[in-house]
């Protein structure tokens, strides 16, 4: 596939440390009270105008409804200015930008980058470039880095009601090592071994944060002849290679709606919507009906020329899903587009007479959409301008992942990022010494951490490479050294939690200090090793090491009691266990290991089982 | 800080200019860029340079290092300001001052200028038009920590000409550091005032898009339309969200915060009115808007301290600064207490012929020399407490009646009689 793409990835990984520009905690929180509503409006450039698009967008009028958490405090709001950057983020990321190899720049310079969609209270983001250049080697090839940066992550997204948004402020204001690598990556199962490397690397200098959402993938992808696309925010690397193959395929379809046009001719459409509701009283379609009811009407556009490429080939020409895409953006819940009718409660005949009052023939093409008159032209005008961008091939845009592997359409690519300087934070010089510091202290390489696993606990290769690439490793030899139970936790910090997010349990959401307990409650003899995968499962969902211990009923039975129970096991089956004789152990370890499965260890099971047959057999 | 004496020279030799298109090599890199204003604290030998990508890094400059100019720097276009008049609307003067609300920056270079003038204030606020005539002028540039006794006369002067000269309302974009004490000299100033005279501030500059500039200047202009009072107000956010908003009385209003949205507060009284989506609602009546000819006396007495009382506070440090001065207020303690050891600098200078108008350092509540002996002791020495006047407020009005008086009787007969509002008989329960 090598000259079929070129994908790029940026990696922002979240900084386990307080925020970038406060001294507030950065953990998040399950609930919020608002704290105030604000407006953004795009500040004036550099000759005194207003950015007209920007503008367009703040005279929508979208009211930010911020929440704040028992942590925030006035700089997440903005109404205080921000204080001097983390001491412990900035280390980490020029730690991060030496392990690389990258040219950590002399003085680092914090800017302001504007961003108006209400997710920074301030209007922007502040960044800053830490390093340039630098590479990370995958597989035997070397894939270039292009920066490395410390930037503050945006607040949550709550909800999105009508003209409204709701933000939550924990997130914001979280330290961001944003590292963007060079467009190098040729296949996509190349993308996410990159993607993997980069993330151990930066979990290998132990101040990142863990768990779903703390670190997310923007990726840059490109076929000749298409446009960079940007697909921003994906947070499962599994993931990672169905989207760059989706997207290939995407480009590739567009280029191929390109060529057909190209062949018939098709010419830029100009916008001329048509008020059509007459042609629609009484249709059955839920979608129109509800419109219709809502004091809506059903406006209609002509495509002459784009018939069989929104929706053809047996659906592999989707250029319809394109520009419905666009239309939404406009606030509509889609359009219908005539490669797709007669559909949804829209009948053949319908269809004709619209055609006839479109004033078109049988076969060519048009778009309605239904909705409040304003909103309907808008959302046509904008799927007219998608279709008549089909022409030229494919659009840049940014791409918005989704759970199924496809992406949609979010906003076209930011031109040249307006930014400029945070007059309110100094500028932070990084002196040489400073740099051959932290160069000497560089915390050991993924690599060496597994072999030191190897060497000093005696785990096998798998495992202990599984724990270091999910950044489990300390917690590890947390364990083995508080208890000597090493395999025990080897197994559980790699296997167990492996088989608990496959069922989708977050085994990374338990506390560490709860891990440690759990071990020191099973070297203690609370329960048996064989429990600790249950055990962990339900400390997943929420519980404490002894609520959970106690809530599955796994407590460890006194010996006696556990004799007790397998010779009533045995006895209900002595008839079995007469004519079987000693070879009933191995059929009898199934009941007797669904009684007591978790409260005893397996090997005393056996023995004690093995006991209660001899009794029987010795007539005792 | 500047830039290191050799690195100025190697600049200056590379005919490096701000905004100019360089290549820098330094320790074996080589960074091409835009090169930007050195920051004060940028270190002496580093040049600060914008990258393609719009970071800007620093760069330290070492023996061996080279410098080249790739273009010289753009030419700047001028801003284009334009006039936002409508005949027939109601007239509002736009006099701008300088402040944080004026302050913008110049994307290419990064550096903030504090210029901006009102016409372009106007003009970046697109929902200012329409509405009124709007007639801007600049009259300063500076932040609010820079203006004294004079900018306050020149403003007087320039608010009572446009008002005489038919405009409705004048609105002063205004710094917020020492807004109150304009508020409070041009609520003295403005004598037979019948339009509303409103000042504004952002406490968050209007360059970025979460500045509070554009929704401080929209209630104030719909406090001018709507109002239908005359008086000088300060119009400020009211709580953290953009859609409430707080007018107070130019003599009542303190910045009780270095850098809330809401950092003005009435203090002894409720805020005049608020401003909502809803409306405009009045905590009291008031005096209607009347359209007379308002006159400017502008005369002050700048021989005028204001103190703070404090525990140690040393009669030999201040005997002097008492005999310099024709008016002292002083923010007492408490009820407005002054230790012992102070009462004999005020009997001094009550026989000098000055006035000492005593003040609370409590801010919230009334003066009163008649509780403990020391208050009483004060009053025998000359004190006039002034109630539940702010110490700005009463420094203000100190400087204002003793210039435009012709003794120090009438003068502090001027202090006991509220002019502006600036003090009252009731504080209430409720506020």
């Amino acid at each position: 596939m090598s000259d079929e793409m070129k994908c790029g990835i940026e990696i922002h990984q979240q900084l386990d440390t307080r925020k970038l520009f406060c001294s507030c905690g950065s953990e998040l929180c399950d609930s919020g009270t608002e704290v105030c509503v604000r407006r953004l409006r795009p500040a004036a450039g550099e000759t005194g105008e207003t950015d007209r698009a920007a503008l367009e967008q703040s005279k929508r009028g979208l009211a930010y409804r911020y929440q704040r958490c028992a942590s925030s405090c006035l700089v997440e709001t903005d109404d205080e200015p921000p204080h001097p950057v983390n001491a412990d983020a900035l280390e980490t990321a020029l730690t991060f930008a030496a392990m690389l190899g990258s040219d950590v720049a002399d003085e680092i310079q914090f800017m302001r980058k504007i961003v108006v969609d209400g997710s920074n209270t301030s209007g922007f983001q502040r960044t800053s470039l830490i390093a340039t250049g630098g590479s990370v080697d995958v597989n035997g090839r070397s894939i270039g880095v292009l920066s490395v940066c410390l930037e503050e992550d945006a607040a949550r997204k709550i909800e999105a009601r009508g003209d409204e948004v709701v933000y939550r402020l924990d997130r914001l204001g979280i330290p961001l090592i944003e590292v963007a690598t060079a467009p190098d990556m040729r296949t996509p199962e190349e993308v996410m071994e990159v993607a993997l490397r980069i993330g151990t690397l930066l979990r290998a200098t132990k101040r990142v944060k863990r768990g779903i959402g703390t670190i997310r993938e923007d990726l840059n992808i490109s076929i000749p002849g298409g446009a960079r696309i940007e697909i921003k925010g994906v947070q499962e690397l599994r993931m990672l290679p169905d989207f760059v193959r989706g997207e290939i395929e995407r480009q590739k379809m567009l280029l191929r709606v390109k060529g057909i046009l190209a062949e018939r001719g098709a010419r830029e459409i100009p916008f001329e919507p048509v008020d059509a509701t007459a042609a629609f009283e009484g249709c059955a379609s839920k979608v129109v009906k509800g419109a219709l009811d809502a004091g809506g009407r059903v406006v209609a556009v002509r495509l002459p020329g784009f018939h069989g490429v929104m929706n053809g080939d047996g659906g592999r020409l989707r250029l319809g899903a394109e520009m419905a895409q666009y239309a939404r953006t406009a606030g509509v819940k889609g359009i219908f587009h005539s490669d797709e009718l007669p559909n949804y409660g829209i009948e053949q005949a319908l269809v004709d007479s619209l055609r006839g009052f479109l004033g078109i023939g049988p076969g060519e093409a048009f778009a309605i959409c239904a909705a409040p008159e304003k909103r309907a032209r808008d959302a046509l005008a904008m799927a007219v301008g998608r279709a008549n961008m089909a022409l030229a091939g494919v659009p840049e845009e940014t791409r918005d992942p989704q759970p199924d592997g496809t992406t949609r359409y979010s906003r076209p690519l930011p031109g040249a990022a307006r930014m400029y300087p945070e007059t309110d934070v100094p500028p932070e010089p990084v002196s040489e010494e400073r740099m051959a510091r932290v160069r000497s202290s560089l915390p050991e390489l993924p690599e060496q951490t597994e072999a030191r696993l190897a060497r000093d606990y005696g785990v096998n290769g798998q495992q202990a490479s599984q724990m270091v690439r999910r950044g489990r490793d300390a917690l590890f030899a947390r364990i083995s050294d508080a208890t000597g139970m090493a395999q025990a936790a080897a197994t559980a910090l790699s296997n167990t939690y492996s088989e608990m997010e496959r069922d989708g349990l977050d085994p990374d959401s338990i506390g560490d200090e709860d891990v440690l307990e759990a071990f020191a409650m099973l070297k203690g003899g609370r329960f048996s090793k064989e429990a600790m995968p249950l055990i962990l499962r339900e400390m997943a969902a929420g519980s404490a090491p002894g609520a959970a211990l106690s809530k599955l009923g796994l407590e460890s039975v006194g010996e006696g009691d556990a004799a007790a129970e397998i010779a009533r096991i045995v006895a209900e089956r002595a008839d079995f266990v007469r004519s079987k004789g000693t070879d009933a152990i191995g059929p009898l370890m199934g009941p007797v290991m669904g009684a007591l499965r978790g409260r005893i260890d397996g090997k005393r099971a056996s023995e004690l089982l093995s006991e209660e047959i001899g009794k029987i057999l010795s007539g005792a | 800080m500047s830039y290191s004496e050799e690195l100025s020279k190697a600049l200056s030799a590379a005919g490096a200019a701000e905004g100019a298109l360089v290549e820098v090599s330094s320790n074996g890199r080589t960074h091409r860029g835009v090169l930007m204003p050195h920051h004060e604290f940028s270190s002496p030998d580093a040049v600060v340079l914008k990258l393609g990508s719009g970071y800007n890094i620093g760069v330290r400059m070492a023996e061996g290092s080279s410098i080249r100019v790739e273009s010289p720097p753009p030419e700047r276009r001028p801003a284009r300001a334009e006039a936002h008049r409508s005949e027939g609307l109601p007239r509002i003067a736009i006099i701008g001052t300088g402040g944080t609300i004026a302050s913008y920056v110049d994307y290419r270079t990064g550096a903030v200028h504090p210029a901006m003038t009102a016409e372009e204030l106007v003009s970046a606020v697109p929902e200012l038009r329409g509405a009124a005539d709007l007639r801007a002028r600049a009259l300063f540039s500076v932040f609010s920590e820079n203006m004294g006794v004079r900018h306050w006369q020149i403003l007087a002067e320039a608010v009572a000409e446009e008002l005489n000269a038919g405009a409705d309302a004048a609105i002063i974009p205004h710094g917020t550091d020492t807004m109150g004490y304009t508020a409070a000299a041009l609520s003295f100033m403005l004598e037979g005032l019948g339009k509303p005279v409103v000042l504004v501030g952002a406490q968050r500059s209007s360059d970025r898009p979460s500045s509070d500039a554009p929704s401080n200047l929209s209630a104030a202009l719909r406090l001018c339309l709507e109002g239908g009072r005359a008086g000088v107000f300060v119009v400020m956010h009211d709580g953290l969200s953009d859609d409430s908003f707080a007018a107070h009385a130019g003599t009542r209003v303190r910045k009780m915060h270095t850098s809330r949205r809401d950092a003005f507060r009435s203090v002894n009284a409720k805020p005049v009115a608020r401003i909502g989506a809803d409306g405009i609602s009045f905590s009291c009546p008031g005096s209607p808007a009347h359209g007379g000819r308002v006159s400017a006396r502008c005369a002050m007495e700048e021989r005028t301290v204001l103190l703070q009382y404090y525990p140690g506070m040393d009669p030999a440090v201040f005997g002097p600064v008492f005999e310099g001065s024709r008016g002292i207020v002083i923010a007492g303690s408490g009820l407005g207490h002054v230790g012992e050891a102070m009462v004999p600098l005020i009997k001094k200078a009550r026989e000098n012929g000055s006035v000492v108008a005593i003040a609370s350092q409590c801010l919230g509540g009334s003066t009163n020399l008649n509780v403990y002996s020391t208050g009483r002791d004060m009053l025998s020495a000359g004190a006039i407490p002034v109630g539940d006047m702010l110490p700005e407020t009463a420094y203000v009005k100190l400087m204002w009646a003793l210039a435009n008086s012709g003794s120090a009787e009438e003068a502090e007969r001027i202090m006991a009689a509220p002019l502006a509002s600036e003090s009252g008989d009731r504080r209430e329960t409720d506020v």
